[in-house]
């Protein structure tokens, strides 16, 4: 789960006067900012910026690597597992984006209103976020086996033409892979606009109702318009979990069958350590890092405006 | 709203529940396999109805598949994972919240994104530089890397929480006399106690379902926590899907009961970002 934020809910009173901070810097403040940054730097921002060199190298992990300029980026455009890891990506963004975003709106709409039970029923939906994405995984594959539930259920319906094996077909195996990430990724998104949704004023619904504005009316005119910064939070959380994704796909069929399934994540993972072509691996790594560039430096500047209010 | 119509109240929650019923399924399945054994999941099927009820998948998956083992290894990176980000994460917070640090925006945005790089670029010079520096297969290489790439992010929550504190609060404690450990102690870290318990939930389950840090730098079957576990478990008993299922229990409670344990912290975490 990607962790994206913007300012917390619970504020203290008055949020919004300025602040006046003290101007001595002791030795202590400057450890209480630079220790941190010290071991981020040196575990995040220091191994990026190798990573980035490695892209521009031909190396195997043991003699020293070999520059080979844009060598690696150039075999991207012949390389026909690249092209289907960059189309399954485009795919499952797309799949995996669309269905969670409106799938969660649609759950957080409808299970919105305080009343008996509903408690109940949003854990209910709740619950697949707290576990891992593996035992996410193991759980769908005991349902997609060959004897599994859902061949069953096909079965018991008459429709034994439709029953496959979900996971070992190139045809299905993407598509298999995405429901289990959805059924975890529903229930977060949902939780997201349960918050957004409270947020909205209940005169405005109250004021269109007297002006007999319909449901459908009120959903577009009020609620997507109130709706537009968690709506800008989730697109991002949406995408930056989207590029990420790896754990689904590496438990159920590792990109297979025959890179049926294969995202870039996998790939790359697959081309650095079992391949040991680490610096093709950083170049593609570097890709999903372009591709997410956009949303990141969106997020930024976002969190840039509201981080000094 | 104030006059319901019976019918649909009760159309409502026959949707709602079946709807809810239909999300546990795959929850309920896999706990009712957990406890059937071997021959029964062989002759009626994974999907088929129990006609069983045995500990042995749980027995199997504890000793042999190495789940006891697991769940040590991964409460031993879990725990020292959550205390020392949230302990860092606080302080840098607090400093760049509180005091006016130079470029202290530039500090803070520049840790976040460290938080937002898509970890795929990280791996491969990571799991170098921990060989390099000898911690490689050890818990404390995937304690550190985690650190490391967590930090900004909760920097960055509590940052938000510290810097809404009302100014006078610290005006006062520094004309008593309070120097900056004192103040952060004392006053805003107590004032900052529901951020700091939505995050720990947060992060507890974030750090306890990883999967990518430990397969990059962990090698040995032994040391893995629980999440790579559960892999290894999935390929020594292939089919046998009594074992894997209670495998997967077993991970899966940990976080559960966090989750029960701290729901409201939980949600509130996650929904931290959703307002504005």
């Amino acid at each position: 789960m990607v962790a994206l934020t913007a300012p917390p809910v619970e504020r203290p009173a008055e949020p919004r006067r300025r602040n006046k901070p003290s101007r001595r810097l002791s030795p202590l403040l400057l450890a209480f900012v630079l220790v941190p940054l010290a071991v981020e730097a040196f575990w995040v921002f220091w191994p990026a910026i190798q990573g980035v060199y490695l892209s521009f190298t031909n190396w195997d992990g043991i003699s020293p690597p070999t520059n080979v300029g844009l060598g690696n980026y150039t075999e991207m455009a012949t390389d026909p597992v690249f092209g289907k890891a960059l189309l399954d990506t485009v795919i499952w963004l797309v799949l995996f984006g669309g269905v969670s975003a409106v799938g969660g709106l649609a759950m957080a709409i409808f299970l919105q209103r305080e009343r008996r039970g509903v408690g109940i029923y949003r854990a209910a939906l709740f619950t697949p976020v707290v576990f891992s994405l593996v035992a996410t995984s193991l759980i769908w594959q005991a349902m997609y086996q060959p004897d599994g539930l859902i061949n069953n259920v096909l079965g018991g319906l008459g429709l034994e033409s439709w029953q496959r094996s979900w996971l070992s077909e190139s045809g299905t195996a993407l598509y298999a892979v995405i429901v289990p990430a959805l059924w975890r990724q529903v229930g977060y998104v949902m939780v997201l606009y349960l918050a957004g949704l409270k947020g909205i004023d209940p005169v405005l619904y109250e004021a269109a109702t007297v002006d007999g504005a319909s449901k459908w009316q009120q959903f577009t005119k009020i609620t997507l318009p109130q709706l537009k910064s968690v709506n800008s939070v989730v697109l991002s959380v949406i995408v930056i979990d989207s590029l990420r994704s790896f754990d689904v796909v590496w438990s159920l069929t590792k990109g297979g069958p025959f890179h049926s399934s294969e995202l870039l994540s996998t790939y790359m993972y697959a081309t650095a350590f079992q391949s040991l072509r680490l610096g093709y691996a950083s170049a593609l790594a570097v890709v999903i890092f372009l591709l997410a560039f956009g949303v990141i430096v969106t997020y930024l500047v976002r969190a840039f405006k509201e981080s000094d209010s | 709203m104030s006059r319901r119509n019976p019918l649909r109240e009760v159309g409502y929650h026959v949707t709602a529940s079946a709807l809810s019923l239909l999300w546990l399924l795959p929850i309920i399945l896999v706990v009712v396999t957990a406890f059937r054994s071997f021959d029964d999941v062989a002759q009626n099927g994974v999907g088929g109805l129990p006609h069983s009820f045995t500990l042995d998948g749980f027995a199997q998956a504890w000793t042999d598949g190495g789940a006891a083992q697991a769940l040590i290894n991964s409460m031993l990176v879990t725990v020292p994972t959550v205390l020392i980000t949230l302990a860092l994460a606080s302080v840098s917070a607090f400093a760049l919240a509180r005091y006016d640090i130079p470029f202290r925006r530039t500090a803070l945005l520049l840790m976040l994104a460290g938080n937002l790089l898509p970890p795929q670029i990280l791996l491969v010079p990571v799991a170098k530089l921990s060989e390099v520096l000898g911690i490689y297969d050890s818990l404390t290489a995937l304690v550190v890397v985690q650190v490391g790439f967590g930090l900004g992010f909760y920097t960055f929550v509590l940052h938000g929480f510290m810097r809404a504190i009302p100014a006078e609060i610290q005006q006062a404690a520094v004309i008593d006399g309070a120097g900056a450990g004192q103040l952060f102690l004392r006053i805003i870290l107590p004032l900052t106690r529901p951020a700091l318990a939505a995050l720990s939930a947060l992060a507890f389950t974030w750090v306890f379902n990883d999967l990518l840090w430990a397969i990059t730098v962990l090698r040995s079957e032994d040391r893995m926590p629980v999440t790579p576990a559960l892999l290894g478990l999935q390929g020594q008993f292939v089919s046998q899907w009594n074992v894997i299922a209670a495998g997967s229990v077993i991970a899966a409670v940990p976080t559960v009961a966090v989750f029960l344990r701290f729901q409201r912290h939980f949600v509130a975490g996650l929904a931290l970002g959703a307002v504005k």
